[in-house]
């Protein structure tokens, strides 16, 4: 029996506002316990809910970016549990008419790209931190009150892969609007992930597994494998399965059971009386639109139209807001109306520096202009493209010119042909096997001939135009 | 409607609670007459009326995202009936 | 007379005019109390508060006049507990807008918190977890709830003027109770930030004062708006003294026949209507009018205000201030606090209102109540379209016994039948003294208008008791 997956994920994501959603405190990480709090985000009797603008106009964002029907009228709704880290013991979040809804995000996908649609995007509040001891709990409110987004997805991924792909697209997408840090180390970004698995072909979805406790986006994608595989194994072995909530653990790479004996969880949700109605019309909306920024995908249309790149270079490009702002700069200084070599540099040697570096593209010490030059160089074809290669490598670690390096480096080719002759005409004299060879048609004898010239030219020469000179010398 | 203990002991529970026994015994006989009488509400026809969540005709009401000074930890711990460092201490939790 | 037991504007102009002194005042009121207090027990925690400096204030509005307090109201550096076990020793660390409100007109804040109902839950301050107050009218009887101490206080001139709080008439019905002014403020006008939340849709702060004018003067002075607050209305305050004109010719009073049935109190009615003809005789005129769905309000207003509070009482829960139980683990330290910590009204109502928002009820009980409160306020907007104001009893009876109504919860939550609909409605609303029984017990008169129409208020309350004696006695304690 085949088994196909469903899985959907739900993204809790912190917006990087001054202050939290709905009281004044200043949002600074680092501070010492309990010191960036206040009667009202501390839950203190009598305190009231006043929300943070800018978060609005956040969350808005987002939801336009990924396309969502913005809720004309939307509201906050009262979530009710008890729980040290709350301060209230109730959330405000949103239940019923969330801020936003149906949206959706392209992942690429094995054929073509894939459709992930958004079920929501609903605004609510971060809880505290707890850290628990022997015989006791600790609670740290800092982080109670932060403007929270939660982002959820339909159940329309297929496999892990996927869901990593949808994770490093969504997080592409926030970073671009610069409302979050998206971190999931720091726990900027947070993420649930729901699987289940369903014969092939059938329509109705398996019994519902939540994952928790995934620390990264390769977690994530490891968990679900592992789910996926212990799923399979129940599901072979006509084992009942039962909706439960299990744990990641990252160390021993399985996923434990956190059998909790409460049953459905019951919220007694209820619109949150000391807050007001939120009225979203076309004009707030619209003005928030005009201020969005280039997203990825627009960008990377502009990118292969614009400056003729291929869709797979343009994606590499786009995949980060900063590299793809550095990248189009670069191209934008570069002269000229044909981009193909400054593009092929970013891809190819710029790209391997960062990556041999652990670095983004954009955060290489490199000047711009300087890397337009070297790029001249070799267009020009002054010094071959393995010596600027070099160059480049040199110029990252020591921030020297590439004019410098080159006159340091001795690497001006000689592309003289004139000059390029006399060195042709000796190799030639010395190695008449080869040249016998190579008009036999054994083209490494010409490779070899070619090689010899670079040594009398102490690597000097154009091999390319060395190449050329002795094929039409010999034929 | 008719509240049995049963519901009244999983409401204690949802609202954390504890009822004696005599207490769970008392309380759900006030609120089995409470919700005897609240229960004339449900003769009214509603269908066409819509519920009025806020009274009050305003809507759309923000702050600006301004910094205020928020309080020491020493003001913000000043009334915890346990506390460790610059922590609120609770009991450990038992899944 | 002695200090204590002027008004608060008469004091003010003995105080401008240098006649009398603020320590003067402040000696007056103390010792007032402390002949009196063992036996009417208006104030908490008397001994355990700190002594608040007396700040003179004298180019200030109100030139260090004290208010008096509801235990509900906090105030930063004295304890409020909303006369309940579960929030003992809170002292907290900011005041209520009302209170920097009244800090800046140069009030001074009594160092004494007034009694209540254990978080506003109850309509005879029996509630309290310091135990009742007594009616300084008559000691046997209550003094009304859930203000029931602000009301005494103010009664029996323990205080000038006092403040409470009202959800379902918990500032009229004490006033009716005691023989003084209590005003509802419409739903907004005043700000909740620092009123420790009962019913976050119904809660108003507002004056419980010896005459109408002390309670134009406070109103003009709480009310305003606050961005603290979300639900606080950004209207300008008129200046409520002006109200006073003292004439009321032609204002149209509307008389609701669904307010005149069976189970109000015979004296009672005879006294309420004798107060509506003074005010035919000083030319308002009177027209019955229906509001229909008056029988739903009371429990329309158990519903919404129960559910309220069941979520607004999840905090007190042992872990950041107030009362924690002995416990081996968090559950039972939830379970136990709140056991212990609440008394049997506040767990009676915390349980109604969960259940009325629990899964498989909430559309039955909680959205139901919220449709009929949209009727409830209909009702209202239509009378008003025609009408100045509704002039209806405050209470069905005079104050109760001390223990009388304890054993029947349902009962004492239908003596509330006459100021709930105005919760609901979010307007406004005044009762001021208008007789007394034969036992020598207080009959209040409630008017009404409609939302953001004080001045209507206070303009036929005005006239009404200026016209009347009923605001110079005074109890014989």
């Amino acid at each position: 029996m085949n088994y196909e997956t469903v899985i959907g994920l739900e993204v809790h994501l912190q917006l990087k506002t001054k202050t939290k959603a709905f009281c004044a405190c200043a949002i600074d990480f680092g501070q010492a316990p309990n010191s960036g709090t206040c009667p009202v985000c501390l839950g203190f009797p009598g305190t009231l809910p006043v929300y943070n603008k800018a978060a609005l106009n956040s969350a808005i964002k987002v939801a336009l970016a990924f396309d969502c029907q913005i809720q004309k009228h939307t509201k906050f709704d009262r979530k009710n549990y008890f729980y040290p880290d709350l301060p209230k013991n109730y959330q405000i979040s949103q239940y019923d008419l969330p801020l936003s809804r149906n949206g959706h995000l392209m992942i690429a996908s094995q054929d073509a790209p894939k459709r992930i649609g958004i079920t929501r995007i609903h605004l609510e509040e971060d809880a505290g931190k707890l850290i628990h001891e022997a015989d006791a709990s600790l609670v740290d409110f800092n982080r109670a009150g932060i403007p929270l987004l939660e982002i959820v997805s339909e159940p329309d991924l297929s496999s892990p892969q996927e869901a990593f792909d949808y994770l490093t697209g969504l997080k592409n997408i926030l970073e671009y609007l610069d409302v979050s840090d998206c971190d999931m180390e720091k726990g900027s970004l947070r993420c649930d992930a729901n699987i289940s698995l369903r014969p092939q072909g059938v329509k109705e979805l398996g019994v519902k597994t939540e994952l928790k406790n995934m620390n990264s986006f390769k977690g994530i994608k490891d968990a679900l494998t592992f789910e996926i595989s212990r799923q399979t194994e129940m599901l072979q072995a006509n084992q009942a399965m039962f909706q439960e909530t299990r744990l990641w653990d990252a160390d021993k790479g399985e996923t434990v059971s956190m059998r909790s004996k409460e049953g459905a969880k019951d919220y007694r949700y209820f619109p949150d009386p000391d807050l007001t109605v939120f009225i979203i019309e076309e004009p707030m909306i619209l003005a928030i639109k005009a201020d969005l920024p280039e997203l990825p995908e627009q960008k990377l249309r502009r990118f292969t139209q614009e400056y003729a790149l291929s869709a797979y270079d343009a994606e590499i490009l786009v995949n980060s807001k900063n590299d793809a702002k550095f990248a189009e700069d670069c191209i934008r200084k570069y002269p000229g109306s044909d981009k193909k070599a400054i593009v092929n540099w970013l891809i190819g040697p710029l790209l391997a520096e960062a990556n041999y570096r652990k670095v983004k593209l954009h955060e290489l010490n490199l000047d711009k202009d300087e890397l337009i030059k070297l790029v001249g160089f070799v267009q020009r074809q002054e010094i071959s493209f393995l010596s600027a290669k070099n160059v480049l490598t040199q110029m990252i670690a020591s921030q020297k010119s590439a004019q410098t390096l080159i006159q340091e480096g001795n690497l001006l080719q000689v592309s003289d042909t004139g000059k390029l002759q006399e060195a042709i005409e000796t190799v030639i004299g010395e190695n008449e096997k080869s040249v016998n060879d190579f008009k036999a048609g054994k083209t490494n004898a010409l490779m070899f001939l070619v090689g010899q010239v670079m040594k009398k030219s102490a690597g000097k020469a154009n091999p390319k135009i060395v190449s050329d000179l002795i094929s039409r010398r010999l034929s | 409607m008719a509240i049995d203990k049963e519901t009244v002991k999983h409401i204690a529970h949802l609202a954390r609670i504890e009822l004696q026994p005599n207490e769970l015994e008392k309380i759900s006989g006030q609120l089995h007459d409470i919700l005897g009488f609240i229960d004339k509400i449900s003769s009214l026809d509603l269908e066409k009326v819509l519920p009025a969540s806020h009274i009050l005709p305003i809507s759309n009401v923000l702050r600006d995202d301004q910094a205020h000074v928020s309080l020491t930890a020493e003001k913000a711990l000043e009334n915890a009936p346990s506390k460790k460092g610059n922590f609120f201490s609770v009991p450990k939790i038992i899944e | 007379m002695e200090l204590n037991q002027l008004t608060a504007h008469v004091i003010l102009g003995k105080l401008k005019a240098r006649e009398v002194s603020l320590d003067a005042v402040y000696a007056a009121l103390y010792a007032r109390i402390l002949k009196i207090e063992p036996q009417v027990k208006a104030y908490v925690r008397n001994n355990k508060e700190p002594v608040l400096p007396l700040e003179s204030r004298p180019d200030s509005l109100l030139n260090g006049i004290p208010v008096t307090i509801k235990d509900n109201i906090c105030t930063e550096g004295l304890n409020t507990e909303c006369c309940s076990k579960i929030l003992e020793g809170f002292r907290p660390p900011y005041d209520a807008t009302v209170i920097s409100k009244l800090k800046d007109s140069g009030a001074g804040i009594f160092p004494l918190k007034a009694n209540m109902d254990e978080f506003a839950f109850g309509s005879s301050t029996e509630n309290s977890y310091f135990g009742p107050t007594a009616n300084p009218w008559s000691l046997k009887h209550v003094p009304g709830g859930s203000s029931g101490g602000s009301a005494a206080a103010v009664a029996a001139d323990e205080a000038i003027w006092a403040l409470g709080s009202d959800t379902g008439g918990s500032i009229r019905q004490p006033a009716s109770f005691c023989g003084v002014v209590g005003l509802k403020p419409t739903y907004g006008r005043v700000s909740r930030f620092g009123l420790i939340a009962f019913a976050s849709s119904l809660d108003q702060i507002g004056p419980i004062t010896k005459d109408v004018q002390d309670a134009a003067i406070l109103t003009g002075i709480i009310a305003g708006y606050d961005p603290k607050d979300s639900t606080s209305i950004n209207q300008s305050v008129p200046d409520y003294t002006k109200s006073l004109t003292g004439e009321i010719k032609g204002l149209k009073i509307g008389i609701p026949k669904e307010y005149f049935v069976e189970g109000m109190d015979n004296e009672v009615k005879s006294i309420i209507e004798e107060a509506i003809n003074k005010l035919k005789n000083l030319g308002a005129v009177t027209k019955p009018v229906s509001l229909p769905h008056t029988e739903y309000a009371v429990p329309v207003y158990y519903i919404i205000a129960t559910a309220e509070a069941s979520s607004n009482l999840a905090r007190f829960d042992g872990v950041q201030y107030g009362y924690r139980a002995k416990s081996n683990n968090l559950i039972e330290m939830y379970k136990k606090t709140r056991a212990e910590g609440f008394g049997d009204e506040a767990k009676r109502r915390i349980l109604l209102g969960t259940f009325a928002l629990s899964h498989g009820y909430y559309d039955a009980y909680y959205l139901r109540a919220l449709k009929v409160r949209t009727l409830i306020k209909q009702d209202f907007d239509r009378v008003f379209s025609d009408f100045d104001c509704i002039v209806t009893p405050t209470s069905p009876t005079a104050a109760f016994k001390i223990g009388e109504k304890t054993l029947d919860p349902l009962k004492m939550y239908l003596s509330d039948i006459y100021t709930i609909s105005v919760n609901l409605a979010g307007i406004p609303a005044i009762s001021i003294p208008c007789g007394f029984t034969k036992a020598g017990l207080p009959v209040g008169l409630q008017i009404t208008a409609k939302a953001f129409n004080e001045e209507m208020l206070f303009r036929l309350a005005h006239t009404f008791e200026q016209n009347t004696e009923w605001h110079k006695l005074k109890p014989k304690l």
